[in-house]
């Protein structure tokens, strides 16, 4: 079937299968392979984009869902003036590995700041409870967290 | 087509500064290229067959109905395998696809190319595999007198192993130091287990292979050591090395986990077959049957020690379980048995360890590499001891730390540094959190928010531990590392190696040893490929930092002299990097000969703050500090990077993580319900970075990804037990342990 959705700004068209998921059509139909696939099962956050505005998990929402609806992913958030200021501050703190975990992140930081500008140490750490990272520890995700809210 | 390193548009700067990852913009915008994102016009994806028994007889394979599938166009089985059909990393007996026995559940039978994902795994479905269940063999303890899983008795003998004649024995290992009957003023006593633990990457097993027109074929896969994935990949496909290029691509994350194949000589031989690229992707419940674990263990340990809290005597007993295959247990076993004292002076000792197979989830390498299990049981008994003598454990642990100078009871001496009182007193010296208030936010409680209560049941614990372990290959293995440095007449400059970047922050070593030497910004990391350049070596035992260096400097330097003798113009030179020789221990006693059996040794102490709720058996991690033997910080904010994920792997395995099985049946191989530390488990972690430069090695460096590993499961339970008063033997330590439910 057809769908037609918005991802990142753009009007975009895909030809899907009915169970497949949004994740399953941002990567391999639209080819959008910054979101990524760690467990399709909505527990890691890895596959984190913003659908109409909120937060999903992409895996569990099926891209049938998203028809008619918009859609940012990883990709959608550096401009033409350069990274999200999100993305500076990962790479600037360290918070980045092997990185598989850092574009669920990044979104999902994104939108915790977005809700709250200057949220304490425990809202980090429940707002980012849905995103595994196996490599970091965290501990320097907090930072990025931090300076991004810094810089706001 | 790959997008594997991005060029160098960051800042890099020299050896000892804090510098932004070469790759940290292109991963935080989505563009970096992992295994799993790699595609290719007309490409096929691949799917494997898994073993749904833990051992059974493979009696026929029926694949007519997967052949039928639409968009099907290969399936696959040992038959069609053109060359050896087993691999390995020390011992080839792992088949490629499973030959007549299953001795494991999710061991590859069968493997399918077809045009969607989809069609390949309906097909897969499709096969008709007539097994005849066997009684797998589960218990360690037992498997010595159970049915040899490889029936051929020289099919897992070494010279330099001890002979063990008994069935199912991997590899049996004795250390015999001073006199082992020496007694104490005082004895503690301990059994202690461990559970499986899982790598749990994030970035699953995935790879694409590329035929080329050939009869050769391009392998672009996430691993941790290329060219011994072509030494195990070619000869299984019947290829002479040449036609068989491995390509690294993007890796999510291995902690050990990739050192063994997974996709490698499947997505080869489906793409060799039909012609076409083939892509594979273990979804995350696959990738639990996909890889190696950390071997559970179980341990039991005697101290004996004078009044005065001097280590008298120290016997050990080891069991390890491998699993069906051998994979690198045989080193994993040495290393248990090495490191299994601690960082202490031991006058006696006595220790003994035994590595068996059976029908559980093969193990093999994972971060730690066997002195995680032996520091868990040894840093126990450590603070029984100080219990029995009524000292601190801190001072019990400074009075018998070990030094450069000291024996090891191997009886290697040790000549390099290993400032093991030092760590233990930075750490002990970090000032820990004052206790926290009640009442409190339920975030703020053991168990977060699933804690019921107002924190009546609340206990604050402190727990110390220390650990250590080797870096780089032991045992007499040829260790080497190669690097490749080409001169452009224009002043820039670019770097061959074959280390494997994953995640740990190689690629960022390289240059800024590159730029150092070079005295220039204006140096490129080549792609990280066979067919440019020598092998690395793998990505693991702390050593790739060390050799990477070696190797680096050491092209650098001579691509510079090159360029003096000729006057200028184009260089291109390799060099290969060794560390010091290494050679086995005397398979009776365990001791060195001439040679030591390690090059060096890296050690931490760890400070943690716990909290636990004795009623609802829930815990809080609150804090843990932390002072590291790091050598010399090559780029420090990547070395706390190190220290931190490392802590928190060691968090899981205290507190929640373990593969498990029934029947040999994994019953957990998913994130919800095999469950790894979130941003809610882990505390802040304050690491204190202790710089002694490590004489033998390039710039002092050490490596530092495994140390805090080793060391953070025995400190987490220490508090616990502190808070507790149990004795917590076991991990991860479960809510019924904690109430004393069993
Ligand atoms: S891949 Fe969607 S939550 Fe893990
Ligand atoms: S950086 Fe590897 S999973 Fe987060």
């Amino acid at each position: 079937m057809k769908i037609e959705l918005i991802v990142n700004g753009e009007q975009c068209e895909a030809d899907v299968w009915e169970g497949e998921s949004l994740l399953y059509a941002l990567r391999e139909r639209l080819g959008l392979y910054g979101s990524k696939n760690a467990c399709e099962q909505g527990e890691c956050g890895s596959c984190s984009v913003l659908l109409d505005g909120s937060l999903v998990c992409a895996c569990l929402v099926l891209a049938a869902q998203a028809e008619g609806h918009e859609v940012v992913t990883v990709e959608g958030l550096a401009d033409a003036n350069g990274l999200h200021p999100v993305q500076e501050a990962f790479v600037e703190t360290g918070a980045v590995q092997c990185g598989f975990c850092t574009p669920g992140l990044v979104v999902a930081t994104t939108e915790l700041l977005r809700q709250n500008p200057d949220p304490s140490d425990d809202e980090i750490r429940e707002a980012l409870s849905g995103n595994l990272c196996r490599c970091t520890g965290y501990t320097k995700i907090f930072d990025a967290v931090r300076l991004a809210a810094q810089r706001a | 087509m790959s997008r594997v390193m991005p060029g160098t548009e960051a800042r890099l700067g020299w050896i000892g500064e804090s510098v932004r990852r070469v790759d940290g913009i292109p991963k935080t915008t989505g563009e970096f290229e992992y295994a799993s994102d790699l595609q290719v016009a007309g490409m096929l994806w691949g799917h494997t067959l898994r073993s749904p028994y833990a051992h059974a007889r493979v009696r026929a394979i029926d694949l007519s109905g997967a052949l039928s599938v639409a968009g099907v166009h290969a399936v696959l089985t040992h038959s069609d395998v053109p060359g050896r059909k087993t691999y390995g990393l020390e011992f080839q007996d792992q088949p490629v696809l499973a030959i007549d026995r299953v001795r494991y559940f999710g061991e590859p039978v069968a493997i399918v190319a077809a045009e969607h994902p989809e069609q390949a795994r309906r097909a897969a479905e499709r096969i008709v595999v007539d097994y005849e269940p066997l009684v797998p063999i589960v218990d360690p303890e037992r498997a010595t007198e159970s049915e040899p899983l490889h029936p051929d008795p020289e099919s897992h003998v070494s010279d330099h192993y001890l002979r063990d004649p008994r069935p199912n024995v991997l590899r049996t290992m004795r250390i015999i130091h001073g006199d082992p009957d020496a007694r104490g003023d005082v004895v503690v006593e301990g059994t202690y287990e461990l559970g499986s633990q899982d790598q749990a990457f994030l970035g699953p097993e995935s790879g694409l292979a590329v035929p080329d027109g050939k009869g050769g074929v391009d392998v672009y896969v996430a691993t941790q050591w290329l060219h011994v994935d072509r030494e195990q990949v070619a000869p299984c496909l019947g290829l002479p090395e040449e036609q068989v290029r491995i390509h690294l691509a993007g890796v999510g994350g291995a902690f050990g986990g990739r050192e063994d194949l997974s996709i490698q000589i499947h997505a080869a031989l489906l793409a060799l077959h039909t012609s076409r690229p083939v892509k594979m992707v273990y979804n995350r419940q696959e990738s639990f049957s996909g890889h190696v674990h950390r071997h559970p263990a179980r341990i039991r340990a005697e101290h004996r020690a004078t009044r005065d809290g001097r280590l008298v005597c120290v016997q050990m007993r080891i069991l390890l379980d491998g699993g069906a295959y051998a994979s690198s247990s045989t080193a994993v076993t040495a290393n248990a048995t090495s490191f299994a004292c601690g960082p202490y002076a031991v006058p006696n000792a006595l220790i003994e360890t035994m590595s068996v197979f059976t029908n559980n989830p093969p193990c093999g390498a994972m971060r730690g590499f066997g002195a995680v299990q032996t520091c868990f049981a040894a840093e126990a008994q450590m603070d029984k001891l100080a219990q029995a003598l009524e000292i601190d454990p801190v001072e019990l642990r400074l009075l018998n730390a070990l030094g450069t100078g000291d024996t090891l009871p191997t009886g290697q001496r040790i000549t390099s540094s290993l400032p093991v009182a030092e760590v233990i007193r930075r750490c002990a010296a970090l000032r820990e959190p004052d206790p926290e208030e009640l009442p409190r936010a339920a975030i703020r409680l053991p168990g977060g928010a699933g804690n019921t209560t107002r924190g009546e049941g609340v206990k604050r614990g402190v727990g110390f531990a220390v650990g250590f372990k080797n870096i780089a290959y032991s045992e007499g293995f040829d260790d080497s590392c190669a690097a490749r440095v080409r001169l452009h007449e224009d002043g820039s400059a670019e770097v061959h190696c074959a280390a494997a970047e994953v995640g740990q922050g190689v690629t960022n070593v390289i240059l800024q040893v590159a730029r150092t030497e070079l005295a220039t910004d204006d140096v490129r990391i080549a792609p990280v490929t066979t067919a440019a350049v020598g092998s690395s070596g793998s990505a693991s035992a702390s050593r790739m930092t060390w050799m990477a260096s070696g190797a680096v400097r050491d092209a650098c330097r001579a691509a510079l002299v090159e360029r003096e003798a000729r006057g200028g113009g184009e260089v291109d030179v390799e060099r290969v990097y060794r560390h010091r020789r290494t050679a086995p221990l005397d398979p009776e006693t365990g001791q060195v000969g001439e040679l030591p059996a390690h090059v060096a040794f890296a050690c931490a102490a760890m400070k943690v703050i716990a909290e636990v709720d004795v009623e609802l058996g829930l815990t809080r991690v609150v804090w843990i500090g932390t002072a590291q033997d790091v050598g010399k910080a090559v780029n420090p904010q990547a070395v706390e990077g190190q220290i931190e994920g490392g802590t928190a792997q060691g968090l899981g395995l205290a507190l929640m993580e373990e593969i498990q099985t029934r029947d040999g049946l994994i019953t957990n191989a998913s994130f919800t319900d095999y469950l790894i530390p979130t941003a809610l488990d882990v505390p802040p972690i304050v690491s204190e970075l202790v710089e002694h430069p490590e004489p033998d090695a390039p710039y002092g460096v050490k490596g530092v990804g495994e140390p805090p590993t080793v060391v953070s499961t025995a400190a987490i339970v220490a508090a616990l037990r502190d808070a507790t008063g149990r004795e917590l033997a076991r991990v991860p330590v479960r809510p019924d342990d904690i109430v004393g439910l069993q």
